[in-house]
């Protein structure tokens, strides 16, 4: 359990650094690059890009085995079905990334950065997380990220 | 903001060490390391399971934010107003959480395993962002 939780911790602290070293936690540089049509900054298909190198030789790896190196078990999303939950979903989730420039890693990690506004905007993603909750069910929304 | 080689070669270097904590995720705790699921669950906001590997990890993030600021890290931010933050922070957590994800789970996770679902929420949120960004330009209110 503690090496678990230290383990969890040490890759959160690794990613929020990533998040604050590749200029993400800028919410100016996340819509610069949303602004295509105006002054665009590529910087974020480059955070991309970079992010999706260890990412994709990770899958690789996790094909070959059986399990974790540190857990029992494999939790990772099986559905495969393109739905309106995740079009609708994915679509206001690009509203309100493109309103306030921020989603939810950098959100989190600007709360040492700029404290005030961080937390505005992550009390306001817990009240959407919340209203989520109060929502029908629909089909069971297996992935959790 | 404009772009410039340093900024370009920092997201890199910082987009490098996002997919080494994904990938380490993955391959450690057999997690996916996509920030909204993991959020609503340390928040209390999702359904039971293990809160103790989504709380690290959520509080590891502003943690290793703060380390790298104080290693140096070139920092600098600019905010919109209040109305912004609230109105797309509501927006946001909701729609991560219906579309089952976000930047991290779909854009990083999702489209470098190739999954369908990441690839079309990748598409979808990638460009209602560009639209927006649009509209409010547009409307005289934007960047």
């Amino acid at each position: 359990m503690i090496r678990t939780t230290l383990i969890a911790l040490a890759c959160g602290c690794v990613f929020g650094a990533g998040l604050a070293i590749s200029g993400m936690t800028n919410p100016a540089r996340v819509i610069g690059f949303l602004d295509v049509f105006g002054a665009f900054d590529p910087t974020l298909a480059f955070v991309m890009l970079g992010a999706l190198i260890p990412m994709g030789l990770a899958w690789r790896v996790k094909e070959r085995r059986e399990r974790p190196f540190a857990a029992q078990s494999f939790v990772v999303p099986a559905t495969t079905r393109v739905d309106a939950r995740l079009v609708g979903g994915a679509a206001l989730f690009g509203v309100g990334w493109g309103v306030a420039g921020l989603c939810p890693g950098p959100a989190l990690a600007n709360l040492t950065l700029s404290p005030l506004p961080a937390a505005i905007f992550v009390a306001a993603m817990a009240c959407g997380m919340a209203l989520h909750r109060m929502l029908p069910r629909g089909t069971p929304s297996t992935r959790q990220n | 903001m404009a772009a410039s080689l340093s900024s370009i070669s920092l997201g890199l270097a910082g987009g490098l060490m996002i997919g080494c904590a994904a990938a380490a995720m993955l391959l450690l705790l057999g997690r996916i390391a996509g920030v909204s699921g993991l959020a609503a669950r340390a928040f209390r906001l999702a359904d039971p399971g293990s809160t103790v590997i989504a709380t690290a990890f959520v509080i590891g993030l502003p943690a290793g934010a703060a380390l790298a600021k104080r290693a140096g890290a070139p920092f600098e931010a600019s905010f919109p107003s209040i109305i912004y933050l609230v109105i797309g922070g509501l927006l946001v957590g909701l729609g991560a959480r219906l579309g089952s994800g976000c930047t991290s789970g779909h854009g990083v996770c999702g489209v470098s395993r190739l999954s369908k679902r990441s690839l079309v929420a990748t598409g979808v949120f990638m460009a209602t962002g560009v639209l927006t960004v649009a509209a409010l330009r547009a409307a005289g209110v934007g960047p």
